[in-house]
């Protein structure tokens, strides 16, 4: 059973939800990731979403290409990434996923690359521009790798095509709320409790909701509905302030931000 | 040849959409209606009286005789796509798209621009059906294109400036993109070139094929014989796939796709990756493409900005991957030369873009026996290009009176 299976099952047995942060790595640097991730596991994440840093990012609002476009003039490299993960996960008590562009993944291969992220104790991957269709080469990698491969189902998908995807991923399925890119919103669409629930009669596997979820308010709608919730651009927002606050008051903030998230999920 | 793109939206290995799951139902639609359109001669008429009627086609195959002789080689003929309507090959393919919007019953569209021409070719055929349209353009861009600018606003579209990352062509694709992700019900993206995701590299090389079908006649009706070698500039690579794609059977065409070489063949000074690339993913393809060792897109730089992006076609990455075309690059002096060359000897201001063509077309003909044709595509008019000469000039050489001299220097500056 892999470390995505295993926590998911327990946490069902334990009727609870994923609470899933999303940071970029190396915003503004890897040192100061390593201490983002650590607080947000302590304050009670169950699984943490790492950005690979990608020069055009398609599916991302202004705050995350801000946060990829900071962590790549630092001179970023995928080697540098994975070397502070290989450090950081044996002590980090919750899995790590990657969102990572395939034009990052096709570079390497996607043997060569599985093979990497898995030496670094990273448990899956979440590939955005990749659609179900492109994904067989990967997801033979991942499958012989033991990588999960969480794919993206979205408003927009057919009912027929959701249950194709849902065979080829692993892990768990992120459903993508919004026809868009990522970003803060202050309104979800009503729909989403519908469409969740249906994939979950479908599917054993979980069904996570990410994009534009930042409110206490989202956080109580959504949670009864899905498996877990992926909180991105909110938290990313405030790493962005390290530029001009010190890092221990941006830990602070972000733990705050966290734990009024993690009280309107209980 | 085989016919391609097969069903995956594959040449060979390249190819294919690599896009987030939100646009594949819109891709799929849209190359649902394109295969019912390809299908219904009445959209097919259409789309020919358009360009007969709206556009001016057929444009002409002229024999630039001045030129051919001060080459002293083979005869150059240029195919003469800046007579179109807007004064590029782009209108080709935004009326055909225009067409798609009508029958997909969208009423939205978006679209990017380097140069400013496929900007204004869609701003044009949006205005010509009542489209809503929306053009994305790098800050660099609208700066150095102005002219196109102002052309589109009066044509009723929205300018949108993109100041992210290089603030030129490929960032503007990314806007657009992000732009779809959240309006794909109701809006079609009219992509500018033979670059995207399946099914743009093939609806668009289609609709420009139809400057190859008319060289290929050209050439049979006043020559009595296909060319010898058929030159066209890449930039995504819609104008010379379209050239290009008629000729492809004839075995004894040879065909020249040429780059932009930039200042150097040094990493960032280029825009060249079928020349200096190497195969990689870049807004939704598969294809040849400057890159780093980790799949980050690099720095490129041209001084024409239709051609100033990173990738090209994933039909050119196969062409050239199957020798069935050639791949050379002309430097931005080169151009320089060839755009002077064309105005004086012929009265032609060719597009910065397509001097690259007329470059590498000279130095080939000059290389040639009398009896061999080189046939150029001449995809664009100069106009939009005349005041960034100028400051260009102004900054390197003279050319320019004292004080228009300092004028210019100043604007550099500037940016
Ligand atoms: C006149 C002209 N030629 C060529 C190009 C390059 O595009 P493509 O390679 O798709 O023909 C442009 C693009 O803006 C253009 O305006």
């Amino acid at each position: 059973m892999s470390a995505i299976d295993q926590l998911f099952a327990d946490l069902r047995a334990a009727g609870r939800k994923a609470f899933m942060p999303f940071i970029t790595a190396g915003d503004p640097d890897l040192d100061f990731t390593a201490d983002v991730l650590r607080t947000l596991v302590e304050r009670g994440s169950s699984m943490c979403e790492l950005g690979i840093p990608y020069s055009d990012p398609i599916a991302d609002g202004p705050v995350i290409q801000a946060s990829y476009t900071r962590a790549l003039e630092q001179g970023i490299k995928l080697r540098d990434i994975f070397g502070m993960l290989e450090r950081l996960t044996p002590e980090l008590p919750a899995p790590v996923v990657t969102m990572v562009s395939y034009a990052i993944v096709y570079r390497r291969g996607p043997e060569r690359y599985v093979a990497a992220a898995r030496a670094a104790g990273i448990a899956g991957a979440i590939v955005p521009d990749l659609p179900a269709d492109e994904a067989q080469a990967l997801a033979d990698a991942c499958r012989r790798e033991g990588l999960s491969l969480i794919q993206l189902i979205t408003p927009n998908t057919p009912r027929d095509r959701a249950l194709r995807i849902a065979e080829q991923t692993t892990g768990f399925i992120y459903y993508v709320s919004v026809a868009g890119i990522t970003g803060e919103r202050t309104e979800l669409p009503p729909e989403i409790a519908e469409n969740v629930a249906w994939l979950r009669e479908q599917t054993p596997l979980p069904v996570c909701i990410g994009f534009g979820i930042s409110r206490p308010e989202h956080v109580q709608a959504l949670a009864p509905v899905a498996d877990g919730l992926i909180v991105g651009s909110a938290i990313v927002r405030r790493i962005a302030e390290a530029s001009h606050k010190p890092r221990e008051q941006v830990l602070r903030d972000i733990a705050e931000y966290v734990d009024t998230l993690l009280a309107a999920m209980r | 040849m085989p016919i391609l793109p097969d069903a995956s939206g594959r040449f060979g290995t390249f190819g294919g959409r690599y896009v987030p799951e939100t646009l594949v139902g819109a891709l799929d639609e849209l190359a649902e209606q394109y295969a019912e359109a390809c299908a219904d001669p009445a959209f097919q008429a259409e789309l020919d009286s358009l360009l007969w009627h709206y556009v001016g086609r057929p444009s002409p195959l002229y024999h630039a005789e001045r030129l051919s002789e001060q080459c002293g080689g083979a005869r150059i003929y240029l195919k003469r796509e800046d007579l179109n309507h807007t004064g590029a090959h782009k209108i080709n393919n935004t009326l055909g798209q225009a067409l798609l919007t009508r029958r997909m019953g969208k009423h939205r569209v978006i679209a990017e621009t380097g140069a400013g021409q496929h900007g204004v070719a869609t701003a044009t055929a949006c205005a010509r059906f009542g489209l809503e349209c929306i053009v994305y353009m790098g800050a660099e861009d609208i700066r150095r294109q102005r002219p196109n600018v102002f052309s589109m606003k009066l044509l009723g579209a929205e300018v949108r400036p993109v100041t992210s990352g290089s603030r030129t062509l490929r960032d503007a694709i990314n806007e657009a993109m992000r732009d779809w992700m959240a309006s794909v019900g109701t809006t079609h993206y009219c992509l500018g070139s033979v670059v995207g995701p399946h099914p743009f590299p093939q609806i668009v090389r289609d609709f420009q094929a139809v400057i190859g079908r008319e060289a290929r006649r050209q050439c049979l009706d006043q020559l009595g014989r296909l060319p010898d070698v058929v030159v066209a500039c890449v930039g995504g690579g819609s104008n010379a796939a379209g050239i290009f794609y008629p000729f492809l059977d004839d075995a004894g065409v040879k065909l020249l796709g040429v780059e932009a070489g930039g200042r150097s063949g040094a990493p960032g000074d280029h825009a060249a990756p079928l020349c200096f690339g190497s195969p990689g993913v870049l807004h939704g393809s598969f294809s040849y493409v400057m890159q780093d060792d980790d799949g980050q897109t690099a720095d490129v730089h041209s001084i024409s900005a239709g051609l100033d992006y990173p990738g090209t076609g994933p039909e050119h990455s196969y062409w050239k991957d199957i020798g069935r075309v050639e791949y050379t690059q002309a430097t931005d002096a080169e151009v320089l030369t060839a755009f002077d060359r064309l105005a004086r000897c012929e009265g032609i201001l060719p597009a910065l873009e397509s001097s690259h063509a007329v470059a590498k077309a000279m130095d080939l003909a000059a290389r040639l026996p009398a009896d061999q044709v080189v046939v150029v595509n001449l995809s664009g008019r100069g106009d939009k290009d005349a005041a960034e000469i100028a400051r260009l000039r102004g900054e390197e050489a003279g050319g320019l009176g004292e004080q228009e001299r300092t004028e210019a220097t100043e604007r550099g500056k500037l940016r």
